[in-house]
C-alpha cells in the first residue's frame, strides 16, 4: 500500500474510533464528566463571588451583537413592544416562600448594579457592553429562597426550532454578585435583539446561559423534570455543556 | 546515542494522542466562528485579522460540523495534555534531562555556529558530536516543550470565561481574551508544523529504530531523536 494511502487509512480509522469511543456508555459519561472536572478546578481555583473583569466605558464595543434568537415572533411579544413592555411580569416560583410576580417598574425601584463586562459566545466571538439592573441574590433573598434549591431555571419568551428557550445556573452562579438581571445597555432600555426588555448576565459562562426575552426564575432542587431534563435549550437539543464556564 | 527514559517515552505517546485530537477537534470549533481578532473583542469579519478558511470533515473531530462534541473531546483531551506536561516537566527537571540534554550554552547561540548547523541540517548530516541532542533539535524541543505547548495551556485558559476570575492577569498578559484566541490557533498551527518536520526527520533517519526506540527506550545503532 502507498504510504499516502496508509496514512489516510489510518486517520479515518482513528476518527472511526473515536466516534466510537464517543457513542459507547462510558466513552459519553467520560466526556460529561471532563465537564464537571473543569467546573471543580474552576471553583477551586478562584473564590466563588470572585468578580470577572469590569472595564471602562472606552472598551465597549460599538455595537452589541444580537445572536441566537433576535425577537420573539408571537403576537403576544409584539403587543408588549407596542405598550413598551408596561404590563410585562417577572414570574419567581419554586423553592421559595413568597412568590412573586414582578413588574418592570418593581425590578427598577430593586438596587441597581451597572457593570461592563464582556460577553464570549461558545462559537468564540466576544463583545463588551455595559449592563444595569437589580442582582439576581437580592431578589430570591426577597423571595425567601430555599435551603433546597439546587438550582435557578430561567424561563423565556422565545423559541428556537418550536422549542422553548430556557437555561439554568447553580446556587454558586445564582447568587454571584455579577449575575444581574439587565434591563438596560449601555445607558439604554435593552434592545430588543439583546433580549428586551429583561435578560440574564452570569457572567462567569458562556453567552448561551444568558437567557434573553426573561419571562420567570424558578427554584428547584433537581433539573431532572425541567425540561428534557439536560438543563437548557441548547443542552436537551444541541448536545451543549450545562457547565458553560470553558 | 543515550537510551529514552521511561517517563520521556510514556508521555511521547499520551501526548501525541492528546494533541491529535485536541488539534482536531479545534479545527471543528474554528469552523464554529472562523475569523480571529486582536484585542479584547471582536465579533465581525471587518473587525478580524484573519479569515480562517472552513476545514472539511476529515481534518476534524467528529467528521462532521458539531460544535457541541467537538468541544467535549476538546475539554476532556485538555486534562491529558495539562497533566502530563505538567509531569514532563517536574520529571525532566528531576532526572536532568532538560539540563542535560534541552538547555543550549551561550556557545551554540554564534551566528556561525547556527549556521554551520543549519548547513548541516540541509544536507541531512545530523551530527550531535557527544551530546544527545544537537543545537537545532535543543531549540525545536525547547520551544515545543517551554513556549507551544504550555502556551496551547495558558491561552485556553485565559479563554475560559469560568477561569478568568481565577487569574485575571492571564487576559491581560496575553493582550486579551481574542488575542489569546488568536494565540491559541497561531500556536496551534506552530505545533502542526513541529509535528510535520519532527515527522519527515524521523523518516529521514530510520523511522523504525526511532520509533522502536521511543516505545521500549532501545539502543539506536547510528540516528538519534528527531
Amino acid at each position: 500500500m502507498k504510504r499516502r494511502a496508509l496514512i489516510a487509512a489510518m486517520g479515518a480509522m482513528f476518527v472511526g474510533a473515536c466516534s466510537k469511543v464517543a457513542d459507547s456508555k462510558v466513552g459519553s459519561s467520560l466526556l460529561s464528566a471532563a465537564e464537571d472536572w473543569h467546573r471543580k478546578a474552576h471553583r477551586a481555583l478562584s473564590n466563588r463571588t470572585a468578580l470577572v473583569r469590569e472595564y471602562a466605558r472606552a472598551d465597549i464595543s460599538p455595537v452589541f451583537r444580537g445572536n441566537g434568537s433576535v425577537t420573539v415572533d408571537t403576537d403576544e411579544y409584539r403587543q408588549h413592544m407596542a405598550e413598551g413592555f408596561a404590563n410585562w411580569r417577572l414570574e419567581v416560583s419554586g423553592l421559595v416562600r413568597n412568590p412573586m410576580s414582578l413588574s418592570l417598574e418593581a425590578l427598577r425601584k430593586l438596587p441597581q448594579r451597572t457593570q461592563i463586562t464582556r460577553h464570549d459566545c461558545v462559537e468564540g466571538w466576544s463583545a463588551i457592553g455595559e449592563w444595569t439592573g437589580p442582582q439576581l441574590a437580592t431578589i430570591l433573598e426577597a423571595a425567601g429562597i430555599s435551603e433546597e434549591a439546587n438550582f435557578i431555571v430561567f424561563r423565556c419568551a422565545d423559541a428556537l426550532g418550536g422549542n422553548p428557550y430556557y437555561e439554568s445556573v447553580d446556587m454558586v452562579d445564582a447568587m454571584h454578585p455579577q449575575t444581574i438581571i439587565a434591563h438596560r445597555l449601555n445607558g439604554q432600555s435593552l434592545p430588543v435583539k439583546n433580549g428586551a426588555p429583561l435578560r440574564m448576565r452570569i457572567e462567569k459562562q458562556l453567552g448561551y446561559k444568558h437567557a434573553k426575552y426573561l419571562t420567570a426564575i424558578h427554584a428547584t432542587s433537581s433539573l431532572d423534570d425541567v425540561g428534557l431534563g439536560q438543563g437548557g435549550y441548547w443542552e436537551d437539543h444541541h448536545g451543549y455543556q450545562w457547565y458553560a464556564g470553558i | 546515542m543515550k537510551r529514552h527514559v521511561l517517563s520521556v517515552r510514556l508521555w511521547h505517546w499520551l501526548n501525541l494522542v492528546s494533541v491529535v485530537i485536541l488539534f482536531m477537534s479545534g479545527l471543528n470549533i474554528s469552523n464554529a466562528h472562523r475569523y480571529l481578532y486582536w484585542g479584547q473583542w471582536g465579533f465581525s469579519p471587518d473587525q478580524a485579522w484573519l479569515a480562517v478558511p472552513r476545514f472539511p470533515g476529515w481534518a476534524t473531530i467528529p467528521n462532521y460540523y458539531s460544535l457541541a462534541s467537538a468541544r467535549d473531546w476538546h475539554i476532556l483531551m485538555a486534562w491529558p495534555f495539562a497533566l502530563g506536561l505538567m509531569f514532563m516537566w517536574i520529571a525532566m527537571l528531576v532526572n536532568r534531562h532538560f539540563w542535560r540534554d534541552l538547555r543550549t550554552s551561550g556557545r551554540e547561540w554564534h551566528p556561525k555556529a547556527i549556521r554551520a548547523d543549519v548547513i548541516n541540517h540541509l544536507k541531512l548530516k545530523f551530527n550531535h558530536g557527544p551530546a544527545k541532542y544537537n543545537f537545532l533539535q535543543r531549540m525545536a524541543y525547547g520551544s515545543v516543550l517551554g513556549v507551544l505547548l504550555p502556551g496551547m495551556i495558558f491561552t485556553g485558559l485565559a479563554i475560559s470565561p469560568g477561569f478568568e476570575s481565577a487569574a485575571p492577569w492571564l487576559v491581560e498578559v496575553l493582550g486579551g481574551r481574542q488575542s489569546a484566541r488568536s494565540i491559541h490557533f497561531i500556536f496551534a498551527w506552530g505545533i502542526f508544523a513541529f509535528t510535520a518536520v519532527h515527522i519527515v526527520l524521523v523518516l529521514l533517519t530510520g523511522p523504525i529504530g526511532q520509533i522502536r526506540a521511543m516505545i521500549t527506550g532501545g539502543d539506536m545503532i547510528k540516528g538519534g531523536g528527531a
